[in-house]
């Protein structure tokens, strides 16, 4: 039986076509999903993301617990509220799962991790806690709605009392304000701006239901996807798990090799990993004619395999298929994807593909 | 609730199938087909001329989600193919039974129509396929 958020019954009055996701039973979306992709890139819509698990961390070894943990460096974090993403990687170096750490104060921080990884990681950050002196407190009492777009913060900033609303309408990104009760952060998965709101699950509905009523699109996890491979960014399981270093994974930007002394979980792999040079890479691909790039479709410079995309689809804003694939280091620009028997050209571009509703790539 | 029309056939994989009377017929997906795949950004159809027999894997219909095989229901030769939905795969979703139709078929064996289910027996097979 899928477990259900707080807002399931939502959900379903609003005829939302609803699937099993990492153990969770949620919305895919409520009709359209390409209209929920250009609601978000061109105005605002939301996210149920309840699913996703927050973990608050708390006791006087916090932050020498997690520069231990996590392959980036909390101790970038010099002020209260800022946010930083990180994987956290196992002893070989592959990623366990990736994540948001936001620094609240000296004794607490607050991570959001992937619903389908929550259980997984949950063990395995307990079990790393050993002799540092944290507390490990999943807020399973807590949900989560993310309203991103161009009109994202104008729409909800009413909706918020007055002493937040005051603060998270200065919130630079990624960063957050809170407090007793309700979280908000500037932060978000589609490359759009807006926030997330962390809120007690009594908070949950009537936030929701304020937010329909302003204007703003429920987007179903359909978009979520599309919006946020547009935005180039990683999605855990398919672009990085742990087989795989954050370094053949497009993510050696999150790693903090300095300061050298900081000795982190997976840094030795990772180090030789980097002396010995790294073997793959993953790059944005635009396909030139007629098709969808799907995951794991083979890609081929002459009759060598040369790697496989990672995550593809349909992207709305450019009306055309895009992907990232992971290929072997110093492969040639110009190669081929296989699909279904046949083989067409591709063509290696920067990514992010869209920011801020507005192409960023070169075509 | 997907929309069933009498008067048409159906096939276990979800093609419609609307007898023209003279020889031929026009295939296309159902309307609880269209809404399981979700957005259709993509269709590739077979060619006007081409030779099939009943089960053939013809075309290939691609959502935002999935991509999909569509199987000829019945044998024969492709007469005419739906070329707007190269630029407009969106019309499968927008009007199944009519301007999204895939192609038309001449029938070499009129009798693999009886194979085919009315819309209450695809009715029952769509829901029960949903359980």
């Amino acid at each position: 039986m899928d477990k259900k958020t707080i807002l399931n019954q939502t959900h379903h009055n609003l005829g939302a076509r609803m699937v099993p996701f990492g153990g969770w039973e949620m919305p895919v979306h409520y009709g359209s999903q390409i209209e929920e992709h250009h609601a978000i890139r061109q105005h605002a819509g939301m996210f149920d993301v309840s699913h996703m698990q927050i973990i608050d961390l708390k006791g006087s070894d916090c932050k020498r617990y997690l520069r231990h943990l996590l392959a980036n460096d909390v101790g970038k974090l010099k002020s209260t509220g800022r946010a930083l993403y990180s994987c956290m990687l196992n002893s070989q170096g592959g990623v366990i799962d990736d994540l948001i750490v936001y620094f609240m104060d000296e004794t607490w921080y607050r991570i959001v991790v992937n619903a389908s990884t929550a259980q997984k990681d949950l063990g395995w950050i307990m079990e790393q806690v050993g002799v540092f002196g944290v507390e490990v407190l999943p807020r399973s009492d807590m949900a989560m709605i993310a309203v991103q777009g161009p009109k994202a913060i104008e729409l909800t900033l009413p909706l918020l009392n007055e002493e937040l609303r005051e603060a998270a309408a200065d919130l630079k990104p990624f960063s957050a304000v809170w407090d007793p009760s309700w979280f908000v952060a500037r932060t978000g998965y589609t490359g759009e701006d807006g926030f997330e709101i962390l809120l007690p699950q009594g908070d949950c509905i009537a936030l929701w239901n304020d937010l329909v009523d302003a204007g703003v699109r429920p987007c179903g996890l359909g978009a979520r996807d599309t919006l946020r491979l547009e935005a180039g960014m990683n999605l855990y399981g398919q672009d990085m798990d742990e087989t795989t270093t954050p370094l053949v994974s497009g993510l050696g930007w999150t790693v903090a090799l300095k300061p050298e002394e900081r000795s982190f979980i997976g840094r030795g792999p990772l180090e030789k990993q980097k002396r010995e040079g790294i073997p793959q890479q993953l790059v944005g691909l635009v396909l030139e004619g007629r098709g969808i790039l799907r995951s794991h479709q083979k890609l081929f410079a002459a009759d060598k395999q040369i790697g496989e995309i990672t995550s593809g689809g349909f992207s709305p804003t450019l009306e055309r298929s895009i992907a990232l694939a992971r290929i072997e280091t110093g492969s040639p620009h110009g190669f081929d994807v296989e699909m279904r028997g046949k083989r067409l050209p591709v063509k290696v571009v920067k990514y992010p593909f869209v920011r801020h509703g507005k192409l960023a790539t070169k075509l | 609730m997907s929309n069933t029309p009498d008067g048409l056939k159906y096939a276990k994989t979800h093609e419609w199938i609307k007898d023209n009377g003279d020889g031929t017929v026009t295939v296309g997906i159902s309307d609880h087909a269209q809404e399981l795949l979700g957005d259709l950004v993509f269709v590739e159809l077979p060619e006007a001329g081409s030779d099939i027999a009943a089960g053939d894997e013809i075309a290939v219909v691609e959502s935002v989600k999935a991509a999909s095989d569509i199987y000829s229901p019945l044998s024969g030769k492709i007469l005419g193919i739906n070329d707007v939905l190269n630029d407009a795969p969106e019309s499968i979703n927008d009007s199944p039974y009519e301007e999204g139709w895939l192609f038309t078929l001449k029938m070499t064996d009129k009798s693999e129509l009886d194979a085919l289910m009315d819309a209450d027996a695809y009715t029952k097979h769509a829901q029960d396929e949903e359980h």
